[in-house]
């Protein structure tokens, strides 16, 4: 982008906008790994467990996301502080926690988009057909080797398309980060229109950044939905 | 207002965070979330369905460009384009010696703006949705009853599209209310802006937040209700008999 004069603002365009990346993928990850556990849980036959799952995924849903960023960004450092003068008052164990913004945002968004994940996940592993689960029981099969083989690949088919939905709602929601502190590319060019009165110059380009990424991870979904669909008839 | 407030002061009086002034910032908040939200979702709503019917056309060059429409306004952040709105109006030529200036003045207005297409555009991809998934027996029925194509939109395909889009719609409204929070970043006085400002005046971020957290459930679990209750209503037909 070389033909547009930033006003220098170029290269910090450039690292905020792999800061955005960095940022959905990772919180993607934990997303994906909280909804899975919390989706199993809500399905286990523990009652204690699924009641646990339930409330997380109902009060993560309920409240805006940024609110909940807000809360643990600004609440994160106080309630750590609280544990650690605990810690010192009661053990006499001196430590001071610095919370890494990066670290929050990640953790923030993979709580919050754990929450949506987990009722995809816990709609696809409901339409998996129980008969493929008998008959890999009939084979033998352990019950990993079974959730491997058999219930994974058969609840990604259902799942697939709210997944692709839940990433790009979370790969949108990166931007409020910029709100708390974060620079990542929608803080850059909030902070490059203040300073140069040029909003289109920064804000657009940032909006294409996005379309870019969103066009990308759509033509992925479709690569992935032909993957997870395959042996099975249109 | 004032007399509730007056009411409740003294069971306030021991605690120094939910004072009357912090109450009635909740209060304001309220109003203005609930405001910004109703006003957009009635336009975006107006504006949706004949979008949604153009996008349905089989004529590319009418479809074509709703498409774009969507495709960018779905694409991008809602805070890139309040962002816009907010800072661009300003710098579009001949805006700063029109009558449009009042549209800069108060932040509400780029605001609504940016809402009101934002949420065009998602009702428009829902309708749009609900009205190609059409029963082909339908459309056949009414073309037998010789019905024109544009009868046949206004008694068959729109109510019934209409009815197949509510579930998606409740939860359209749901991502609205919760999009609304970014309007704190413009300076206007929203819930999560009054949770800010008192977070910021007594550094207490867990009274502050969790307390305004609680509001929008409030307000998500009514949503609920309200849509519950109208495809219970409007969707009879498919319930399986009791």
């Amino acid at each position: 982008m070389l033909w547009i004069d930033f006003h220098g603002y170029g290269p910090r365009l450039l690292s905020g906008a792999w800061l955005t990346f960095e940022l959905a993928i990772l919180s993607l990850a934990l997303a994906l790994v909280l909804g899975l556990i919390a989706a199993s849980a809500r399905l286990s036959r523990s009652r204690g467990a699924a009641g646990v799952a339930t409330t997380y995924t109902t009060l993560i849903r309920g409240v805006p996301d940024l609110v909940l960023m807000m809360l643990l960004f600004y609440g994160g450092q106080i309630g750590v502080n609280m544990v650690t003068d605990q810690l010192y008052a009661l053990f006499d164990i001196d430590i001071f926690i610095n919370i890494n913004p990066f670290i929050a945002g990640v953790t923030t968004l993979g709580v919050i988009y754990g929450a949506y994940m987990a009722e995809t996940f816990r709609g696809a592993f409901m339409a998996v057909d129980e008969g493929q689960m008998e008959a890999a029981r009939a084979y033998g099969m352990s019950p990993w080797r079974t959730f491997k083989r058999i219930r994974f690949p058969l609840m990604m088919r259902h799942a697939l398309p709210g997944l692709g939905n839940n990433w790009q709602v979370l790969l949108k929601s990166t931007a409020l980060v910029s709100i708390i502190g974060l620079t990542d590319m929608v803080r850059v060019a909030d902070k490059a229109t203040k300073a140069t009165h040029e909003p289109f110059l920064f804000m657009l380009p940032v909006a294409v950044g996005y379309l870019a990424m969103t066009t990308v991870s759509e033509l992925a979904m479709l690569w992935l939905k032909r993957r997870y669909d395959t042996g099975f008839e249109h | 207002m004032e007399q509730w407030l007056a009411h409740v002061a003294p069971w306030l009086s021991a605690n120094d965070i939910f004072t009357p002034a912090t109450l009635a910032r909740y209060w304001t908040g309220l109003v203005n979330t609930v405001d910004l939200v109703f006003v957009s979702l009635i336009i975006g709503l107006m504006m949706a369905v004949p979008l949604a019917i153009v996008r349905s056309s089989r004529r590319w060059w009418l479809s074509g460009p709703v498409w774009v429409y969507t495709y960018i306004f779905r694409g991008t952040p809602l805070l890139i384009q309040l962002y816009l709105a907010y800072y661009g109006f300003a710098f579009v030529p001949g805006v700063q010696d029109s009558w449009l200036w009042f549209f800069i003045e108060d932040p509400v207005y780029p605001a609504l703006f940016a809402f009101t297409l934002n949420t065009a555009a998602y009702t428009t991809e829902i309708f749009h949705g609900a009205i190609r998934a059409t029963p082909r027996g339908e459309l056949e029925a009414a073309r037998a009853y010789g019905m024109s194509s544009a009868r046949a939109y206004r008694r068959i395909v729109l109510p019934s599209a209409f009815r197949r889009a509510l579930p998606a719609y409740g939860n359209e409204v749901i991502f609205m209310l919760h999009a609304s929070a970014i309007a704190s970043a413009v300076t206007i006085m929203d819930l999560t802006g009054a949770a800010y400002f008192v977070y910021a005046r007594f550094y207490t971020p867990f009274p502050a937040f969790i307390c305004v957290a609680l509001i929008y459930m409030g307000l998500t679990f009514a949503i609920l209700a309200v849509f519950r209750t109208l495809e219970r209503r409007l969707l009879r037909h498919r319930q399986p008999a009791a």
